[in-house]
């Protein structure tokens, strides 16, 4: 991944929004055909950085490069921003058909009629909003709205895509499903993408990479599994929530039952796949369960695994406890069974979860 | 009651005729009004859009006086437009004060401020990041203006009735600086004062109905449009 070209590059990038810094941002890229999870809490910089990537804001310092080559922001950067495009949170029609939001992108480059309607057609296809050309789109769903945004960026076909949110205002089935085509419609078509969301999930479903932000800068970049397995500060270990992301290859499917094999282990999971499949799975701590005496034959608990403890970090009425098992894990203990099992960094232990407390994604 | 229904009957049977004068009357006052009020089109939307998107120390100030203009009243536009095309006055050279262009004159200093403090409205209404998104699919500056032009066309729409309702129906600038001379600069509402001031009744209620049904007319376009939604 670290061979591959870097096409939008930030550089000591400082943005102001009323005489108040709100990014400092020293090094940021997108490389070629990656997507990008940009993840934070709400108001810490994710929209501004989007923009300032867009050539949509004023630098206080700083510059963006584009293919190596940098964006003069006070000159015309109507070239640079016909290379890319941006979906926002509202999915901002226009006051006109679903078919002629989509071709609006294209009318601006004054691309031929022809061309034009093929381009469209796509477009409606791969969002599935072809029987919704003709509709004004005063009259959409927001899921609807959202696909006809989405459908307008692509047709320009931009190298680059900027997704800020574009999910937040739907209700959870409709991103969902959503979120499904989008990922398609991304691999399909090989767009670098950098998509800011507040749900972990979704950025670990939809990125090769993740960068967190916190404050107006980039407090950890890397793997979706390294930033959620390593968090680089206590920030984004509270805010990635989800801290048990391990990789592993399916061995067997069967009975709604997959066996997965993962860092030299045997774990049996509730899910579908087939044999050789890679998958990411994570786990929330509360479903790591701690154990001093080896719990096999009493717990309906099929995953057991033996481990020590490598880290103890009080969180109020929760510990966190970190456990070496020949992967990394870490589990929720309250302080009262942390007390009775009398553990501290070194204790052998047993942890286990069930088959059915694992999320499973599938990696590419 | 009799005067009035009188009057009413009279009015009915000058309307169905298509009495001359009246004809000439309602057909003047469109004319004034209606050049006045795409002068005002031009005055107002470029000048109000400009106004809306460029950031300028006073922008704050400009858009107050901008407000407080779309209710000049128009005896005092009729007074100051009376003294500029007076024979002694900065264009009295031009000789128009009592003829249709004076008034045109007139009511486009009336129309203006309203169509233009509605676009500013209009213009600035528009979702906030619609100019980034527009910008973002590529648009050119002029291309992004005339895009969010096209967005606000509705309530721009609704600014260019309110500004034509506004002068059709004034009769103070007009009667000042057009003289109500038959035929020439009689308009629909100068003719109803002097129809009235005569007891001609029957007239000034043919007049007075033509006006009602005009403004009824550009009232019910306007909450058509008002009603109308914008895409999420």
């Amino acid at each position: 991944m670290t061979t591959r070209k870097a096409l939008l590059e930030a550089h000591n990038l400082v943005v102001k929004r009323g005489g108040t810094e709100v990014l400092r941002i020293p090094e940021f890229d997108l490389r070629e055909h990656e997507t990008v999870a940009l993840i934070g809490p709400n108001g810490t910089g994710k929209s501004s950085l989007m923009l300032a990537l867009a050539g949509l804001l004023q630098l206080a310092a700083g510059e963006i490069r584009y293919h190596g080559d940098p964006i003069i922001l006070s000159g015309d950067t109507t070239a640079f921003r016909r290379r890319i495009a941006m979906v926002f949170q509202e999915p901002l029609l226009f006051d006109a058909t679903v078919y002629d939001n989509v071709a609006s992108g294209l009318k601006l480059r004054g691309i031929s009629a022809i061309e034009t309607r093929a381009r469209v057609e796509s477009c409606l296809e791969r969002f599935r909003i072809t029987h919704l050309a003709g509709r004004s789109a005063r009259r959409l769903s927001g899921g609807e709205a959202q696909r006809t945004s989405l459908a307008r960026a692509f047709a320009t076909k931009p190298e680059v895509i900027l997704l800020d949110e574009p999910f937040v205002s739907l209700d959870p089935p409709t991103r969902q499903v959503l979120m499904d085509d989008l990922e398609q419609v991304l691999r399909e078509s090989g767009t670098t993408a950098l998509i800011a969301t507040h749900d972990q999930l979704e950025a670990l479903r939809l990125a090769d990479r993740m960068a967190v932000m916190h404050e107006g800068r980039i407090v950890q970049s890397g793997t979706p599994a390294a930033v959620m397995n390593e968090p680089a500060n206590a920030f984004v270990a509270t805010f990635v929530g989800m801290e048990n992301i391990l990789t592993g290859t399916i061995v067997s499917a069967g009975g709604g039952l997959l066996s997965l094999e993962v860092a030299g282990k045997s774990l049996e999971i509730v899910g579908s796949g087939a044999a050789g499949e890679r998958v990411v799975l994570c786990a929330h701590p509360e479903h790591v369960v701690v154990t001093t005496i080896d719990p096999d034959h009493r717990t309906s608990a099929r995953n057991v695994f033996s481990g020590t403890v490598t880290r103890i970090v009080p969180l109020g009425p929760v510990n966190k406890v970190y456990l070496d098992c020949g992967f990394p894990l870490v589990a929720a203990v309250t302080g009262q069974s942390l007390a009775e099992l009398q553990l501290a960094v070194g204790s052998r232990i047993f942890a286990s979860f069930k088959a059915t407390s694992v999320r499973l994604f599938r990696k590419g | 009651m009799e005067l009035i229904l009188e009057g009413f009957r009279m009015a009915w049977h000058l309307l169905v005729t298509l009495d001359k004068e009246v004809l000439s009357v309602t057909l003047l006052s469109l004319k004034v009004s209606g050049l006045a009020t795409l002068i005002s089109l031009l005055v107002g939307v470029v000048g109000g859009t400009g106004i809306a998107l460029a950031e300028f120390p006073g922008k704050k100030l400009l858009v107050s006086v901008v407000n407080t203009s779309m209710g000049l009243p128009p005896v005092v536009v009729g007074l100051f437009v009376t003294i500029m095309l007076w024979r002694n006055g900065p264009f009295g050279s031009w000789e128009i004060l009592y003829t249709p262009s004076a008034m045109v004159i007139a009511q486009t200093v009336i129309a203006s401020p309203i169509v233009m403090g509605i676009s500013i409205a209009a213009i600035q209404n528009l979702p906030p990041n619609l100019r980034l998104q527009i910008l973002a699919l590529g648009a050119s500056r002029p291309q992004m203006v005339w895009l969010l032009v096209r967005e606000a066309r509705l309530p721009l729409l609704a600014g260019i009735m309110a500004g034509f309702g506004g002068v059709i129906s004034e009769v103070g600038a007009s009667i000042m600086v057009g003289g109500n001379i038959k035929g020439y600069t009689r308009v629909l509402t100068t003719a109803t004062v002097m129809e009235t001031g005569k007891g001609n009744f029957d007239t000034a209620i043919a007049l007075g109905i033509i006006l009602l049904v005009l403004c009824f007319v550009i009232n019910y376009l306007l909450t058509m449009v008002q009603q109308r939604e914008r895409p999420r």
